[in-house]
Order: structure tokens, then C-alpha cells, then sequence
């Protein structure tokens, strides 16, 4: 089983986002492996170690990104592929997943590719079956588990979360599949792990090395981004001797605020 | 004349997501500015109601693809027969849902154009649209345009937008789309129904419960619950039962915050904040969460947010309109009895 699955650098969920300038700014909080591609990288390496074969954590980003990755080579990774480019900035999604095919179509006979269900900056969720739609690969989204994989037979089946419920899905492979968080429980990179993180080599791939020509340009731009308007709530503090009296006097003040 | 503006009607085996309508009162906004009438799309089987729905909530023109191919969602299929309807559009409206997640995506691949997804708010910029969605869960707002190509694909986010009133008097052409869904390589086996009640996006009132759920040492577990950790389960299922017993009386969905999910106490499905759902509910009940950043990201655009917490200092007090110091074991029995009382339920 030839495993590749897609990672990204983000800004910690627990920082505090700030523009500066027009710029994205998160202070001195260091970056991280997307939270959701955790989850993603956890399922490839379970069915790696199931299944045989390999695992390839790949992402698209500035020299930077190496960090999400070594941190997915810490988890057990078997390589690591920065593909990077000064002509990738400001790449929207259209963009980003035509990168991503060329990417793995070089890396060869792939069987599967993961992805975590969005990445918790952009949150557009989309660059998943984008990748798939361009590669011709059906792709399996929201995906909470991995009901069955069958390698001679070259099918999966998964079970997606709907908003309705889940989906049982059976599909061919090679495959695309974005899990969420109910997949698994990502394991911690081990001590040998990260040692070994800290020694790899990272390839970095260019627009040539992955045979694009040139880069098309963004069908989307983002002119500004700013902070939400500060909403101004007055907080009112319902007080009474007791809890009975305090809740009794929530519901009257919610009724009458009309709030229900 | 061929309209600019269309919709895509979500739907989940003929039931049609409340966001779908909300979609189609934005398209006839935007029909005003870019002129022509508002074209609704839906797929599926044997939608013929789903057909009359989009009428009555303002399509001029209902395209319908009909065919057992298109039975349940299936991205690619639905994707196939989708791309080539709307490929002269100008504008293209989605409810953002899982599936529309998807579909939007896959078109976008099919047509090279951009999407924008998750929009709150929109305003024209000449002949395009220029819109707000949030980036980092909410913690920033930027503003998106798709300015060259077209169509420009917008996923509309579920209650950002009012939805317009229903008029079954209102007629629609309706027209019969040809479905070639393809050699498509998923199957859909069969479904899995969710317990978990009413769908936290699309509700209009959210209880939430966090980690303060199993914070009651004088609740004493059953003797034969001997584990710590199964006794802070134990507790933490008391906790939610409060929690439960409100929204009920409320028509509400239950959420929890992080920690809660971590620990165990309800499954993730019900978790929201940055790593869960982000929702935007009339009304927002906090019992027991203390606020972590990532919490309040995924609920600060909450009409109305009430805070029972017995830590004063608990950061989430900052968004409230209503807090109550308490602890939730005490505050929220009175609480749903009065409202039961004053709901007459």
C-alpha cells in the first residue's frame, strides 16, 4: 500500500490571531501540524501497519512547512516531500490541488492519499476531492472510519459523516480520503521518532521537478482581512440569595428580552 | 433568456436543508443587481416536492435531474450531471454542507473557476461579488472575490442570511436536465443514522456542556463504579443529563466544548469551537465552560450568549449577555423547570 498524505503548517488553535499591517499575525506562538492532519497521518500509518508498504507526508508551503513535516516523520512517516515554489504563493485552493495532483502523479503508483478535513486557518475543506477530481480518483470525504480495504480487489469502504448521519461507501482504489477527528486517536511521536525526524533529508520540490510549466493563475483573491467588529455585549450578572432564585430569574429576563 | 443566477438545493433523501431557502433569498437579491430571474438546480430521485419547495421559496426556474443514478449523494455523479448546467452562470449559490463542501469543490475543478466558501456576508464590486467569510474560525473575517472566471461559487453559510417566506401560489418553469451521471467508482451502501438529535448548525438554540459537567464530588457513582476515571464518566453523564433536560424543553441541540469531548463525557459530533463545528445559533447556553480560545471561536457569533459558570472569572463571561454564578448542578434544575413552566410545556 502506497500511501501519501497531505499535511500543512498552520498557526496553533490556542494562539491568538492578529492583522498587522494587513497581515496575518499570531505572535510569538509557535506553528504547527494542522490538527485534523494528525488524524490523517494516524490513519495512514495504521493501515501501513496493517497492510505493508509505505507512507509519504507530503505539503505545499514555504521552507518552513520542513517543521510540520518532520513532525509527521516523528510520527512514523517513512519520507518526507516539501514541494515549494516562489510562483505557489497566494495559491487558492483551484490552484493548490492542481500542485498537489502533479505532485503525487510523480511520486508514482499511489494508492491512496490522505488528508486531514481542512486545515484550521483557511478552513475550506475543498482541497481534498479538488486533488481527486483532478487526478480522476474518487474521493471519499469526512470519513470516520475505514470499514474495509481491499488491496486485490483494489476497493475501500468507509463510513462518512453526514450532517444526517453516516454514509457507507464503497469505492475503487487508488483514492483520495479526508478523515475526521472520530477516525482515531493520533498517536505521539516517539522518542526514536523524533530523532530520526531531526536527521532526515527533505527533497524540496519545484514547479519543474512536478512538470507544471507554469502556474496558473489564483481564480480567487483575498483583498483584506481584518479583525471581526468587536461586538458590544453588556454582560448582565443575574444575582439572587440562592441558585433557584438566579435561574428563575434568567427565564423571566430571557422571556422578556424576548430571546424565547 | 438563460439566467445568471443559480442555486443548488441540498437535500438529504428529499428533505431539504433549511439553508437551501436561505440560498435562494440571497440569489433573488443579487438577481435584482445582475438582472435575469434565479435558476434552482436539484438532483436526486423521485424530488418532485423538492422541485415545488424551491418555487415556493423563489426559484423562477426549476432545473431537475431526476434518476435513479443520482439516488443517494455521490460527489463525482452528482458533480457530472451538475458542471455542465451551470457552466454559463455568473453567480452559483450552495448552503454549505458536507456534500456541498464537495460538490462545490469538484465543479469548480471541472469549470477552473474559484470557490468561496462558508460566506456570512457579500456586497457587489462592479459586476462581482465581494465576500466576508471567516478564516481561523472566526477569529478573522476576510474579504474574497473571484473576479476573472465564472461561474464564481459561493457556499452560503447555514443562518447567515434570513430566509425568505415560503409562497406555494408561486410557479416555476421547471425544466428536465439530462442526467449522464457517468462511470462513477463510488457505491453508496447504506446509512448509519446519527443519535445525536437535532444538528447543531442548523439549530436555532445550542446547550452546551464542558468540562464543569463532572465537577460535583458530592455526587457519589453507583459502588460497583470502583475506576476514578469511570466515576468522573459517571459524573460527567449526570452533568449532561441537566444539560439534555434543558434543551429539550428548548427545542435546543446539545454541544460540548473541547475538553468535554476529550475526556470522553459525549461523542465529537457534538463538539464546537476551531477543531469542532462553528455555529451561530438565536441563542447560545454555556453551562460549566470556562472559554478556551478555541471554544469561543467556534461560538463567539452567537445572538445571544448565557453563561452559567460557578468560576467568576471564567473568560467566556466576556461574550455574555446573561451570566449567572453558579454551579450548574444547582442553577440548571431550577432553570429548565421555570422555562417548562413559562413555556407551558
Amino acid at each position: 500500500m502506497n500511501i501519501v498524505v497531505c499535511v500543512k503548517q498552520t498557526a496553533d488553535t490556542a494562539a491568538t490571531v492578529t492583522v498587522e499591517d494587513g497581515k496575518i499575525s499570531w505572535g510569538d506562538t509557535p506553528l504547527i501540524l494542522n490538527p485534523w492532519d494528525e488524524y490523517a497521518v494516524e490513519e495512514a500509518l495504521r493501515i501501513k501497519e496493517k497492510h505493508g508498504g509505505k507512507v509519504t507526508a507530503l505539503s505545499l508551503g514555504p521552507e518552513r512547512a520542513k517543521e510540520a513535516l518532520k513532525q509527521a516523520l516523528a510520527m512514523g512517516c517513512d519520507e518526507g516531500i516539501l514541494v515549494s515554489d516562489p510562483a505557489f504563493a497566494g495559491a487558492d485552493s483551484l490552484v493548490v490541488s492542481k500542485i498537489i495532483a502533479a505532485a503525487i502523479q510523480k511520486i508514482e503508483d499511489v494508492d491512496m492519499v490522505c488528508f486531514g478535513r481542512a486545515s484550521v486557518d483557511s478552513d475550506t475543506g475543498m482541497t481534498g476531492s479538488q486533488v481527486g477530481r483532478r487526478l480522476g480518483w474518487p474521493a471519499l470525504n469526512l470519513v470516520a472510519e475505514i470499514t474495509a480495504l481491499d488491496l486485490q480487489g483494489k476497493s475501500i469502504s468507509v463510513e462518512r459523516m453526514l450532517e444526517e448521519g453516516r454514509q457507507q461507501v464503497r469505492a475503487s482504489l487508488p483514492a483520495v480520503v479526508s478523515v475526521v477527528k472520530e477516525i482515531n486517536e493520533p498517536r505521539y511521536p516517539s522518542f526514536m521518532g523524533i530523532r530520526k525526524a531531526s536527521k532526515a533529508e527533505i527533497p524540496i520540490w519545484s514547479k519543474d521537478d512536478i512538470g507544471l510549466g507554469e502556474v496558473p493563475p489564483s481564480a480567487v483573491e483575498w483583498p483584506q482581512v481584518f479583525a471581526p467588529p468587536k461586538v458590544e455585549t453588556v454582560v448582565e450578572m443575574i444575582e439572587g440569595d440562592t441558585p433557584e432564585q438566579k435561574a428563575v430569574k434568567l427565564a423571566d429576563r430571557l422571556l422578556e428580552e424576548k430571546v424565547i | 433568456m438563460t439566467n445568471k443566477v443559480f442555486v443548488y438545493i441540498d437535500h438529504f433523501e428529499n428533505h431539504v436543508a433549511p439553508a437551501s431557502f436561505e440560498a435562494l433569498g440571497v440569489a433573488r437579491q443579487m438577481a435584482e443587481t445582475l438582472g435575469g430571474g434565479v435558476s434552482a438546480v436539484v438532483l436526486g430521485q423521485d424530488v418532485d416536492d423538492v422541485v415545488k419547495q424551491a418555487a415556493a421559496y423563489g426559484a423562477d426556474v426549476v432545473i431537475k435531474g431526476d434518476d435513479p443514478a443520482l439516488k443517494d449523494f455521490r460527489g463525482e455523479a452528482y458533480a457530472n450531471v451538475l458542471s455542465p448546467i451551470v457552466a454559463n452562470a455568473e453567480v452559483l449559490l450552495f448552503p454549505t454542507s458536507g456534500r456541498t463542501r464537495e460538490l462545490a469543490g469538484l465543479v469548480a475543478v471541472d469549470l477552473e473557476t474559484g470557490v468561496i466558501p462558508d460566506v456570512i456576508d457579500y456586497e457587489f464590486d462592479g459586476a462581482s461579488v465581494l465576500a466576508t467569510r471567516p478564516i481561523y474560525a472566526g477569529k478573522l473575517l476576510t474579504k474574497v472575490v473571484c473576479r476573472e472566471r465564472r461561474p464564481q461559487i459561493l457556499t452560503l453559510r447555514s443562518r447567515a442570511f434570513p430566509g425568505p417566506e415560503a409562497d406555494s401560489g408561486r410557479s416555476a418553469e421547471i425544466v428536465e436536465a439530462e442526467v449522464d451521471a457517468g462511470d462513477v467508482a463510488t457505491e453508496v451502501i447504506g446509512y448509519r443514522e446519527s443519535q445525536s438529535g437535532v444538528s447543531l448548525t442548523d439549530a436555532a438554540i445550542i446547550v452546551s456542556g464542558g468540562r464543569g459537567v463532572s465537577n460535583r464530588p458530592s455526587l457519589v457513582p453507583p459502588a460497583e463504579i470502583s475506576d476514578e476515571a469511570e466515576q468522573e464518566i459517571w459524573r460527567a453523564q449526570q452533568g449532561f443529563k441537566l444539560v439534555r433536560d434543558l434543551a429539550e424543553v428548548l427545542g435546543a441541540a446539545v454541544g460540548a466544548s473541547r475538553a468535554a469531548v476529550d475526556a470522553k463525557y459525549v461523542p465529537y459530533d457534538r463538539q464546537v469551537g476551531q477543531t469542532g463545528k462553528v455555529v451561530s445559533p438565536d441563542l447560545y447556553i454555556a453551562a460549566g465552560i470556562s472559554g478556551a480560545i478555541q471554544h469561543l471561536a467556534g461560538m463567539r457569533t452567537s445572538k445571544t450568549i448565557v453563561v452559567i459558570n460557578k468560576d467568576a472569572d471564567a473568560p467566556i463571561f466576556k461574550l455574555s449577555r446573561f451570566g449567572v454564578v453558579g454551579d450548574l448542578f444547582d442553577v440548571l434544575p431550577p432553570l429548565t423547570q421555570a422555562l417548562k413552566e413559562r413555556l407551558g410545556k
